[in-house]
């Protein structure tokens, strides 16, 4: 796949991809269609920032349980990114706090950063996509 | 500079559509080109020719259909949001094609800039 | 870099979350429902004034027309059209939109 998408003069052209999820889980399907769209990028050997954000620090949330809602649990897809070689998850600290969560509460291990960290690392992007 | 975009919502619920649009047309009128116009989400019901809006609105999804006959936007439509939404080829409006996501990480790497458009 | 927010800061937290991150000389481009941040008397005027400080600040004429608020325009906020924002987007090369 990295062939096919090899810039005509000198080589496959990598760029920085940052996805932020701002959004809950299962309230709205952005949360599931963006992962969808991190693991494509992750084939075209892209070099992928997750962020999370506001209600995003949700989709993170250990023991999602659905069978009551009769969703599929998607929360899964989130510990099997690294072995697609997307190790970069970042998590905004006041969006924890705020919710009164920790990172003792989530599912995979993140780096938490405060405001100007994530405004620092999203200015270092090339390309941003928000769901 | 060639230019991506990224659709997030369907026609008339947002403004979405309609903003991408805009940009769309602006954006030719200065000489830029568009390398892609991507429906994600609810965004793949822009491609649907079964739309009948009331006569005195925009059309939305013939305006795409009609800005890619006259100027050959890309129009590509995600082959797995369209499935779960019931976007098939049988009911698609001239000008989008179904594909898949790659077609986005591609206008990432290849555009000059992506821009988005959602909620 | 480029921030655009769609939405009305009296209806999500978005703009607040964006200008926690905003970096100094970043440009903030208000679209849709977010121009309602650029209105005088509002809620988010003071706030609004104060990032104009550091950022560069503009709102989409035609959608400040179409909800007839732009007479109320915040000083220090530019406007732009259509065509001018294909040009924040030409200048900044990326753009962050906040959904």
């Amino acid at each position: 796949m990295s062939e096919q998408q090899a810039a005509p003069a000198g080589g496959p052209k990598v760029k920085k991809f940052m996805f932020v999820n701002r959004k809950a889980p299962y309230g709205t399907i952005y949360a599931l269609e963006s992962l969808e769209v991190v693991l494509i990028t992750a084939t075209f050997d892209q070099d992928v920032s997750l962020v999370f954000i506001d209600d995003g620090v949700y989709e993170l949330v250990k023991g999602q349980q659905t069978k009551g809602i009769g969703i599929k649990n998607f929360s899964p897809s989130y510990r099997a990114l690294d072995g697609y070689d997307v190790e970069k998850l970042y998590v905004d600290q006041a969006s924890l706090a705020q919710r009164g969560l920790t990172e003792k509460d989530l599912l995979v291990p993140v780096e938490v950063l405060d405001a100007e960290q994530m405004g620092q690392l999203m200015a270092q992007q090339d390309v941003i996509l928000s769901f | 500079m060639k230019f991506g975009l990224l659709v997030s919502e369907g026609p008339y619920t947002h403004q979405a559509s309609d903003s991408a649009y805009q940009f769309v047309v602006a954006a030719l009128a200065k000489g830029h080109t568009i390398q892609r116009v991507f429906f994600y989400h609810d965004g793949v019901n822009n491609a649907t020719r079964l739309t009948e809006p009331p006569q005195d609105d925009r059309h939305v999804v013939n305006r795409w259909s009609a800005l890619a006959a006259e100027h050959k936007v890309d129009l590509v439509v995600c082959v797995a949001a369209a499935l779960r939404r019931g976007i098939k080829e049988e009911v698609l409006a001239p000008g989008f094609r179904i594909s898949g996501l790659g077609q986005l990480v591609d206008s990432g790497i290849k555009a000059d800039r992506l821009v988005t458009f959602g909620d | 870099m480029l921030h655009i927010v769609n939405k009305s800061p009296f209806q999500t937290s978005t703009l607040d979350t964006c200008l926690r991150m905003a970096q100094p000389g970043n440009a903030l481009l208000l679209i849709e429902d977010g121009i309602y941040a650029a209105t005088m008397g509002s809620a988010t005027e003071e706030r609004i004034r104060a990032c104009c400080a550091t950022l560069k600040v503009y709102a989409l004429q035609p959608d400040m027309d179409a909800r007839g608020v732009t007479a109320k325009l915040i000083d220090g906020v530019t406007l732009v059209d259509y065509g001018g924002f294909v040009d924040l987007t030409v200048e900044h090369p990326t753009s962050h939109s906040w959904l």
